[in-house]
């Protein structure tokens, strides 16, 4: 049963990431790039963890793809003509592609787990709720990670500010 | 019986297919949204070592790759559009000079 649920999730991203490279509509290609996040959300459920798969789709489905769609809309390009002066080499990065995802199969696939587990067992995880051990570690292990995030955010803010006001 | 090999495999297509994304793509969303793809990829593995290997470590970083992914897509994106605003075309191959 999980393995039917995965495989249905698994083909349906690999469709849409298929989609997201290969349409030529950026529009098309951001729809597409949305159900790769709706799928990696419904395999996040699979693997026991609620709170990343509603992090996800609000975070990425929900504003980074909303952010894509305005600056596609802004810049309204068309359709892309494909690659322009580098035509030649797109058959040479697809072969390094395909050796690309050889290699990471091969090692992904004999992966072999070590025998120590840590203490977070799903018995744990469905006691005490997955929100509130993440938020356990988020405050105690990994505080100080936690601060400089919300000090890059600032950055990021300010920095987008400059970045996009019209100059002088 | 899902071993997490299933989910290394996934996670590895998804990667390749975002970097065949980023190299044979020349409009510079469509190459954002690849290197978005390979962002997932990897948040993937670290979900799936997360819970197979009974540490939370994964999910909480996973959180925060969340969270610099957005920092990220928001200062590109604002250098893109800061870059094409002035400019006709949307082709990473026509920015190839410094100038105005």
């Amino acid at each position: 049963m999980e393995i039917f649920v995965f495989s249905l999730f698994a083909v349906l991203a690999i469709l849409a990431a298929i989609g997201v490279i290969a349409l030529q509509n950026p529009v098309h290609s951001a729809l597409s790039l949305a159900v790769v996040f709706v799928a990696l959300a419904a395999l996040y459920v699979l693997l026991s963890a609620p709170f990343i798969a509603a992090a996800q789709v609000m975070v990425y489905a929900g504003a980074i793809l909303i952010l894509f769609v305005f600056v596609i809309m802004l810049l309204s390009p068309g359709t892309d003509r494909g690659a322009g002066a580098l035509k030649s080499q797109r058959g040479l990065a697809v072969i390094f592609g395909c050796v690309l995802v050889a290699q990471l199969v091969v090692i992904g696939a004999s992966a072999v787990l070590p025998s120590t587990l840590g203490k977070y067992t799903p018995a744990y995880l469905a006691r005490v709720g997955d929100v509130q051990a993440i938020g356990e570690l988020l405050f105690t292990d990994f505080a100080l990670p936690f601060e400089i995030t919300s000090f890059l955010l600032l950055v990021a803010i300010v920095g987008v500010i400059v970045l996009a006001k019209k100059q002088k | 019986m899902l071993t997490i090999n299933y989910f290394l495999i996934l996670s590895a297509i998804l990667f390749s297919i975002g970097a065949v994304g980023v190299l044979i793509r020349r409009n510079p969303l469509i190459m954002f949204m690849s290197i978005e793809l390979m962002l997932n990829a990897v948040n993937l593995v670290f979900v799936a070592f997360s819970r197979y290997l009974q540490n939370l470590g994964g999910q909480v970083f996973v959180f925060l790759v969340l969270t610099v992914a957005a920092a990220e897509v928001a200062v590109g994106l604002a250098i893109i559009v800061a870059i094409f605003r002035s400019r006709a075309t949307v082709d990473v191959d026509q920015v190839n000079e410094l100038k105005e």
